[in-house]
């Protein structure tokens, strides 16, 4: 899944010694992003780099899993199982003989808001495998042994998972956070729905969800902008050009609930929702920040430095902003010991209670800026694949070229007020908790007789 | 989720693809020197974004460990988190983020590996810190306590809480008799709980020292920069006494076909495994390991495999089905098959059928045509792994810190190309013999075998 916040962030403080190392000029300035017009019309972005002989191509259709029909959940996400699975005179062992042969990898995959497609090829098999690509996106042939194969596998891994906890535990997050939304539903479908979608809904999903209008692509490699347009045209030029979207509402998620999966673990798993922001908010920069300094995936935040570095309590705690194109949730979670679980829950909460009365300190946010700035290249540039996945990403939030260029200036207009601002309207409200585990001990509720798990000291 | 001081699970990770050569390489000439106490350096240069990656291998891992104190090396690596007299403990962190960098830790069997990927023009920091924590460490007895229950923690998260996790744990304490393989990396729950402030320091003083350790540098940077770098930060740091060979307990014969089963009520179906100790790259015969790496693609290395075109296309018996090598290990590793039914089928019908796979294969040998796929597949990686200079750093590192050689790497290519379909078939015949081997069941609650 694409998400803006999926890099690690963390906070530091100042060092004197290294001040001198602050970057002076964006680590990303040699990736230079090109807007590639198609002579039909196809928008693309690229980056052009001969140093390795390959090519790269990602790219997404906006719709995603919300697009499946009522009881037809799971068709985007078998949809996805089947574009090497067999396309135009070649049966699924005939395609996939071919893509092997010609060196090319090929991917394809659904979220909740759009299905992405990949390749990655031998730049002197170019030709060769953009043609595997062509059939796989216009003829594919959705084969009924194909269907049936990855339908059973699908459900094979729905019936593994069923009786895990965390299964469950999924399902009711879900359902208590979304309502009815198609977010609440579960993307790889149920055994019902999988057992009634045919070929025909599959060929129908991707008619409806292929088109020009809501296609985003990027492009990397040894591949120049003409042979990258002429490509774009065909790979996608006889696509039609719109989609037939079923409208998604933009939904609030519903805070304030208490979920508690009981099941006898060595650990509690604990999830806590808050509220976040729409990628366009005015304040969505501070919020990130403010995410970064409270539990941005790094060892310096604060949820890590009192929940894991003082007390042990933990291996990992984080927060995250769940950027979701209809909603947007904050996450915090962590997993301990059983027998410690309310007060890691305890410290969470009063950790996250200090951030939404005081907000960050002026240190915090100045190194919160700075890692948010400097590690865009390495987080977000560090190989030809996730160079087209960010070029995909930033157009999927309907950011510009440039963007790159302005961020920085964007996060350092951030002010500390701001901050503080976002942190109280966004922290104070009573997050929707979900634990895993055995029943929370604490001094009312004493520790069961037998322990869950041994003790250590 | 937050991946600190990581641990990876298998015995080696790290280099379990096939990735660990240069072939249709792009003009970047690879350094190797030796400072003059001891420590070996390469360079990689990788001028497409101004960015290092600098990586410290520690020739010890967790099957150096002494009886009664496994997990050692893991907690070690954790505490080496703590700080010394100059840059005391978080400094590293805040750091690496206050230049929008990342770094880490990972813990194996055989290494012990400390990177940063930071903005090129701050590798001399990095190099500086490393260097000054590679004997300058200061461990005090107040940040043990809390660190070890973290540790203690990560175990719970990766194997107590899975399943999946405590029975592989407990496969590969029955597949080693008696190599150190057999005991987990992140250690038995019983043993980290005891380890403390002392067995971390002796550890240290044994084992972290320039002439044990390898220093690779991938990135936008000029070797000769670098070496003048190395020699003004690692260079200082005084050669350790030589350390003895580094020759763990061998494993005995073994002629037992073994079975580790685990039911639990979270698994809703079955699945098993069947491993059996194999040769490695370091230690295998001119040309075997090679071999074993074409029978594991051909044999089970995804969808043009053997076990999935028969057991899941054409049989449609099996949910899963395939075939992994584990060539990277210093010692003689894993090579397992795998397999779990379809829902309507049983995992007695998948087993047999992989098992017939393996049986065709010793029978009849593989064809032309898919030993050459398979080698192309293999040959075409090496150029991908260009792609990402973090792939580059950890298949050179973790070839050095066993012994290897660049020329190790290099040549890789032309000796996965000289293997023949004989030496394919060869090696299974000799290696894959059921009889002798360990099979794992995981099952659901209420069956008692797999029969």
């Amino acid at each position: 899944m694409t998400n803006l916040f999926a890099f690690p962030r963390r906070i530091a403080g100042l060092v004197t010694v290294l001040s001198a190392l602050v970057l002076a000029v964006p680590a990303y300035a040699e990736v230079v992003f090109q807007d590639v017009t198609s002579p039909k019309g196809i928008n693309a972005w690229l980056v052009e780099d001969y140093s390795v002989p390959i090519i790269t191509i990602r790219f997404a259709f906006e719709g995603g899993s919300t697009q499946d029909a009522i009881g037809k959940e799971g068709t985007a996400n078998l949809l996805t199982a089947l574009f090497d699975e067999g396309a135009g005179d070649l049966d699924s062992d005939a395609f996939q003989t071919k893509l092997d042969d010609d060196g090319a990898e090929m991917g394809f995959a659904a979220d909740q808001d759009a299905v992405y497609g990949s390749m990655r090829m031998l730049a002197d098999k170019r030709e060769e495998a953009f043609g595997l690509l062509k059939l796989a996106i216009q003829e594919p042939r959705f084969d009924q042994n194909p269907i049936d194969r990855m339908r059973a596998q699908i459900v094979a891994g729905i019936i593994a998972s069923a009786k895990d906890p965390g299964t469950a535990a999924r399902e009711q997050w879900a359902k208590a956070l979304f309502g009815d939304h198609p977010y609440a539903r579960q993307s790889q479908g149920t055994e019902v729905s999988l057992a009634s979608i045919t070929a025909d809904d599959l060929r129908a999903f991707k008619t409806a969800n292929f088109a020009r209008s809501n296609l985003h692509v990027g492009i990397v490699g040894a591949i120049d902008a003409k042979t990258a347009g002429e490509t774009l045209d065909m790979l996608f030029g006889d696509l039609p050009e719109k989609p037939d979207l079923v409208d998604v509402p933009d939904i609030q998620p519903t805070f304030g609930k208490d979920l508690f999966v009981d099941y006898n673990l060595p650990q509690t798993a604990i999830y806590m929702a808050f509220p976040s922001l729409k990628r366009e908010a005015p304040d969505f920069y501070a919020a990130s920040l403010m995410n970064q300094i409270l539990g941005g995936g790094g060892f310096s935040s604060r949820l890590t430095d009192e929940v894991r570095e003082k007390r042990g309590l933990t291996y990992g705690i984080s927060s995250s902003m769940m950027t979701l194109k209809h909603s947007n949730v904050l996450l915090v979670n962590t997993s301990t010991r059983s027998d410690r679980a309310a007060e890691t829950l305890t410290v969470t909460e009063d950790v996250i209670a200090r951030m939404a009365k005081d907000g960050p300190t002026p240190e915090e946010l100045a190194s919160a800026k700075k890692y948010a700035i400097g590690s865009y290249a390495i987080n977000e540039l560090s190989s030809s694949g996730s160079i087209a996945n960010t070029l995909v990403g930033l157009q999927l939030r309907g950011l510009d070229i440039d963007y790159i260029n302005e961020r920085a200036d964007l996060l350092n207009a951030v002010t500390i007020e701001d901050v503080k601002a976002v942190a109280a309207k966004l922290l104070s409200v009573k997050p929707t908790i979900l634990l895993i585990g055995p029943p929370l001990t604490t001094a009312e509720n004493p520790a069961p007789a037998e322990p869950a798990t041994p003790s250590v000291n | 989720m937050i991946l600190k001081h990581g641990l990876a699970l298998a015995l080696v990770t790290v280099l379990s693809l096939p990735a660990m050569a240069e072939d249709t390489a792009p003009d970047t000439a690879i350094q190797n020197f030796t400072l003059d106490n001891g420590l070996e350096v390469v360079v990689i240069p990788d001028h497409r974004a101004p960015i290092v990656t600098h990586m410290v291998w520690y020739k010890v891992g967790s099957a150096d460990e002494a009886p009664g104190k496994s997990g050692i090396a893991h907690f070690l690596e954790h505490l080496m988190f703590k700080g010394t007299v100059k840059h005391p403990a978080g400094e590293l962190d805040r750091l690496v983020t206050e230049i929008g960098g990342n770094g880490n830790a990972v813990t194996t069997s055989d290494f012990t590996t400390y990177f940063q990927t930071v903005p090129a023009d701050a590798l001399a920091t990095m190099m500086d810190i490393e260097a000054d924590r590679m004997r300058g460490l200061v461990l005090t007895d107040d940040v043990i306590g809390s660190e070890r229950d973290v540790v203690l923690e990560e175990r719970r998260m990766r194997v107590d809480g899975s399943p999946q996790a405590l029975l592989q744990e407990e496969t590969t304490a029955t597949l080693f008799q008696n190599h150190p393989y057999r005991i987990p990396t992140i250690g038995w729950m019983q043993e980290i709980e005891q380890l403390n402030r002392a067995d971390a320091v002796a550890f240290y003083d044994q084992y972290y020292a320039p002439n044990n350790a390898v220093l690779v540098i991938a990135g936008d940077v000029e070797p000769a920069a670098v070496r003048t770098l190395a020699e003004e930060t690692y260079g200082k740091v005084p050669r350790g006494p030589d350390l003895p060979a580094r020759v763990r307990p061998s494993e005995p014969v073994q002629d037992t076909k073994r079975t580790v089963s685990l039911s639990d009520a979270r698994i809703g179906i079955p699945s098993f495994s069947r491993t059996w100790i194999v040769p490695t790259y370091r230690t295998a015969e001119p040309g075997e390991a090679e071999a074993i790496d074409l029978l594991s693609e051909i044999l089970g290395g995804g969808s043009r495999s053997r076990l999935y075109q028969q057991v899941i296309v054409k049989d449609g018996i099996g949910a899963s089905a395939g075939a992994s090598y584990d060539g990277g290990a210093y010692d003689p590793s894993g090579f397992t098959i795998y397999g779990a039914p379809q829902p309507g089928h049983t995992l007695p019908e998948v087993e047999a059928a992989v098992d017939a796979q393996v049986a065709l294969l010793i029978k009849d040998g593989v064809t032309e045509a898919e030993l050459n796929s398979a080698k192309a597949r293999y040959v075409r990686s090496m150029i991908f792994a260009h792609d990402a200079q973090a792939s580059m750093a950890n298949l050179y590192g973790s070839r050095l810190a066993s012994g290897g050689t660049i020329k190790d790497i290099t040549e890789w290519p032309d000796r996965i190309r000289a293997v023949t379909a004989e030496q394919v078939q060869a090696v299974a015949a000799k290696y894959l013999n059921p009889a002798i081997s360990v099979t794992s069941y995981l099952l659901p609650p209420e069956t008692t075998g797999a029969q």
